[in-house]
């Protein structure tokens, strides 16, 4: 029996929990505001919670037809068949002709983690993959331990403050042959028809293999039918592609995980046999999902006045942060805030670039106690009729402080020449940033109005 | 740069209130227009028009795996219009009547958990709810454990036993004997849980190897074999044991066997990974059932357990288990926990809740743990009383062999030991499903089918060889 423990070279592995919430939560100034939650809030500051669930939990519980066996290795059938028509709508092509399927997963994460895995054993390619900023946080480590190389990429222009789709094209054609490319949220995309035509060209002449993330389905326009038509033209024109769609966020379910990796290929047989692959990796990752969630939200998306409910709530959710989006613009225009806050209600969804520099956030942070995480993201369901006069006066304060935010403008043309397209980066777009180690938006217009 | 502003509709934010913007986010984009959209030739007609071929594949050299055995055999039998049939595959409780039993205890909680409004929906935290992973692993490891004493235990909430032993042979795979040492030696029963080879697999262990376990001829123990083979072992190997009601066999050793066991693991720095899935359900006495582990502990070992309450909650369908980490001081577990969060947050990032709370509100409450109790041995009782039915039966029609082992078996599962041919015999010309390895399930047993399964082995036994 050695005298040592087995562990003793186990390193400490830092906190996973973010500083910033810890510092908050020790935070005892009564104003004190948190801006970086994952989750929908309320004006109470608790989650929020589609009330048709509570409902339908109640329900479900004098449901004598519940059974509490094993849900098959892949998961509750009827949630899968739902959930995917939810996603790519239910006279979907790929649906009548059987080539679309999916797999039961522990939320969205899990759903990414299958599919990281069959890409990484069946996938030929480079091993490359490309997200979004935002994303890598979450599912970079996913695809690091599987032996994929990282690349990050944004759509939000720090020069004009706005969030550019059209950015896919340079990132595209600067990545390498059959790449992976992970597409956050795609509900917002908005490109004129013409475009979208050529970058599918584009894609499939670079065999590019797309893998979308829907968090939060219905949460950008407040329809769940009208967000994601872009996996609708996907499906259309006969891509192959993987779609980790949670459900967590668009019914308030958190805990309840509740996840589904949408297969979508080009023929029933193939399908069949991605999904036993990915099955044996369910078996051995978690044995069988959890029932409850799943039993929730197929029991709301098949009844047509539960799902009419559901669809009442997403929507005057959303409502809620367009208006908050609105009220925080005319306020910090009534304070005579320098700078545009145009972008304010020029992006979509729960989260939003604030567009301030680095400086100015670190000024939020420590002088006023409201915390933002470094790369400017905010969740604006956090800011409420309570705390958004605090917000914005202390927004003014910051902006009046520490100098004039950045403007929006064009961006200077020599560094985009500077830029050398063989070096396969991730495109001019963000290397200036990158290189500097941090993402705040602003930040390189800010040096470069300094220079 | 004009080519890129363009690509920007302009998007007034007065607009952004109103009803059209709500209903028409995408307003460039129509699918119908491009002909794509108009069911099943619509893609054909696209590809046709763009000039390509319809494509193959890109993964068109994946294999379609074959569904487990015991799927297939669930399958089987649901079809089987005879009405004898019996199903001896399952691997749940199921009542005299055949049915799935929900614990009254679970449903009570169940209902208080549906009425209470101030239940709170956001993420668990990642290595699960504080209350049902102190209260899990205090039933483990007994409420006087010297690890609980002396701060030296923690336990991450899993996905069910599978996923409890996935972050362990994570853990493993990754600090343990080294860093990132796969070629560890990993050592399960033969036979086992075929989900014991599986996890470590999966986990990226390379060297999987079984020990004697099964004496298929005394119908027992192979405890020269299993000690043999614990000398044999690379120090530092890793053994997977099963904490009671050994599946599939059924068999356990005895306090003294373990002892011996525990002898050479010492002398052999082996490192014990307890399977615990079956704590209660096995003896109807969680203290007895969970008498290995604690033993282990006690001897100052450090150790895993993987725990899980599918059978004695009745929980299947929750996913809910626990990792429980033994390490020689709370530094030690500290650092061993803070890697198994990063693992968690590759894996399932937090886990889902329901389960947990149901089993942490039954354990915390001493009313309801009494109640559980009694539910727990309801189950047991009735397993115990199969076994001993079956085998007065087959003694009484002077079967072939011994029977003694169906009761000095424990828990749900019984090595029957009939051979592969029997076994195609009870199920082509009996209706009478079980696996090929000879292993039943008691609970498949009821009042009703116990006399045709007894003549039925009776007869596989004396017309097959």
């Amino acid at each position: 029996m050695p005298t040592l423990s087995v562990f003793l070279d186990v390193p400490l592995a830092p906190k996973t929990t973010s500083k910033l919430l810890d510092d908050f939560q020790q935070d005892e100034d009564p104003n004190k505001v948190y801006l970086g939650y994952g989750v929908c809030m309320t004006g109470e500051k608790i989650p929020w919670l589609s009330p048709v669930v509570t409902r339908t939990l109640r329900r479900l519980i004098h449901d004598p037809s519940f059974s509490y066996t094993y849900l098959p290795e892949h998961g509750l059938e009827a949630f899968i068949r739902v959930a995917t028509e939810l996603l790519v709508g239910r006279h979907s092509p790929a649906i009548a002709e059987n080539r679309i399927g999916g797999v039961h997963t522990i939320g969205g994460n899990g759903a990414i983690l299958l599919g990281a895995k069959f890409l990484k054993d069946w996938h030929r390619g480079p091993r490359v993959v490309y997200m979004q900023q935002t994303q890598r946080e979450q599912y970079g480590p996913i695809f690091q331990e599987l032996g994929f190389s990282l690349r990050e990429y944004t759509f939000w222009d720090t020069f004009r403050l706005v969030s550019d789709t059209g950015k896919l094209f340079d990132v595209v054609e600067h990545a390498p042959d059959r790449s992976i490319l992970v597409l956050y949220n795609s509900g917002s995309f908005i490109l004129p028809r013409k475009r979208w035509f050529k970058l599918s060209k584009l894609l499939k002449k670079k065999q590019i293999f797309l893998f979308c993330d829907i968090p939060d389905q219905g949460l950008v326009s407040g329809d769940p039918d009208m967000d994601n038509k872009i996996l609708r033209y996907l499906v259309a024109q006969g891509f192959e592609f993987f779609c980790s769609q949670s459900l967590s966020n668009s019914f308030g379910l958190h805990d309840e995980r509740v996840g589904n990796l949408v297969v979508v290929t080009v023929s029933n047989k193939s399908l069949l046999c991605i999904r036993s692959q990915l099955d044996i990796y369910a078996r051995y990752m978690w044995g069988s999902p959890p029932a409850l969630g799943s039993r929730v939200i197929t029991t709301i998306l098949s009844n047509p006045a539960l799902r009419m409910e559901w669809k009442k709530s997403l929507r005057s959710m959303v409502e809620n942060i367009m208006l908050t989006r609105e009220k925080m613009k005319e306020k910090l225009r009534l304070l005579c805030t320098p700078g545009s806050w145009e972008h304010l209600t020029g992006q979509d969804g729960m989260y939003s670039f604030l567009g301030i520099t680095v400086e100015q956030v670190d000024y939020l942070v420590t002088k006023k106690h409201i915390y933002i995480p470094m790369n400017g993201l905010i969740n604006f369901t956090c800011i409420n009729y309570q705390n958004i006069d605090y917000i914005t006066q202390s927004i003014n304060e910051a902006i009046l402080t520490i100098g004039p935010g950045p403007q929006p403008k064009d961006p200077p043309k020599t560094e985009v020449m500077a830029d050398d397209p063989e070096s396969k980066n991730l495109g001019h777009m963000t290397s200036e940033s990158k290189s500097l180690g941090l993402k705040a938006p602003g930040l390189s217009a800010y040096l470069h109005n300094k220079k | 740069m004009a080519e890129r502003e363009s690509l920007l509709p302009t998007r007034p934010s007065v607009q952004r209130l109103g009803r059209d913007r709500l209903l028409s986010p995408v307003k460039d984009f129509r699918i119908d227009a491009l002909g794509a959209g108009a069911g099943p030739g619509g893609v054909r007609a696209l590809a046709a028009a763009l000039g390509l071929a319809m494509p193959s594949s890109i993964f068109s050299d994946v294999p379609q795996a074959q569904p487990v055995v015991v799927f297939k055999l669930t399958a089987d039998f649901r079809e089987d219009p005879d009405p004898r049939k019996v199903n001896l595959g399952v691997g749940a409780y199921r009542t005299d009547e055949g049915q799935p039993w929900v614990l009254p205890v679970v449903r009570k909680v169940e209902l208080q958990l549906a009425k209470n409004d101030s239940l709170n929906h956001e993420y668990l935290p990642i290595l699960g709810l504080p209350e049902f992973r102190t209260n899990a692993s205090h039933i483990a490891l007994g409420e006087d454990s010297p690890a609980i004493k002396e701060k030296r235990m923690g336990s991450v909430q899993a996905l069910g036993g599978t996923g409890a032993l996935r972050i362990g042979a994570e853990f493993l795979r990754r600090w343990y004997n080294g860093t990132n040492n796969a070629s560890t030696p990993v050592y399960v029963s033969a036979p086992t849980w075929e989900n014991h080879n599986g996890v470590f697999g999966a986990a990226g262990f390379v060297d999987i190897r079984t020990y004697r376990y099964w004496d298929a001829a005394k119908r027992g123990l192979d405890l020269k074999g299993l000690l043999q083979d614990m000398e044999n072992a690379p120090e530092f190997s890793i053994f997977v044991l099963h904490a009671c009601a050994h599946n599939p066999t059924g068999t356990d050793p005895t306090p003294e066997q373990w002892e011996k066991i525990v002898s050479v693991m010492k002398r052999r720095f082996l490192f014990p990974f307890f399977d615990s899935a079956y704590q209660g359900f096995s003896s109807g006495d969680l203290d007895k059932d969970a008498w290995a582990v604690r033993y282990f502990v006690n001897e100052g070992f450090e150790l895993f357990c993987a725990q899980s309450f599918s059978k004695n909650f009745g929980l299947y369908n929750e996913r809910v288990g626990n990792l429980i980490v033994v390490g020689k001081d709370a530094d030690n577990v500290v650092r061993v926990l803070s890697q198994m969060e990063k693992i968690v947050r590759v894996l399932w990032s937090n886990p889902p809740a329901q389960g947990a709370r149901i089993v942490a509100t039954t354990l915390s409450n001493p009313e309801l743990f009494t109640e559980w109790k009694e539910n727990v041995k309801t189950m047991a009782d009735r397993i115990l009383l199969m076994r001993t039915e079956l085998r007065s039966r087959l003694e009484a029609l002077g079967t072939p062999g011994t029977w003694n082992h169906i009761t000095e078996q424990i828990g749900m599962f019984s090595f029957t030991g009939l051979t592969t041919k029997q076994v195609e015999y009870l199920v082509n010309e009996k209706h009478i499903y079980l696996l090929p390895s000879g292993r039943i399930n008691m609970c498949g047993l009821t009042t009703k089918n116990l006399d045709y399964v007894a003549t039925s082995i009776h007869e596989a036994v004396t017309k097959v060889q």
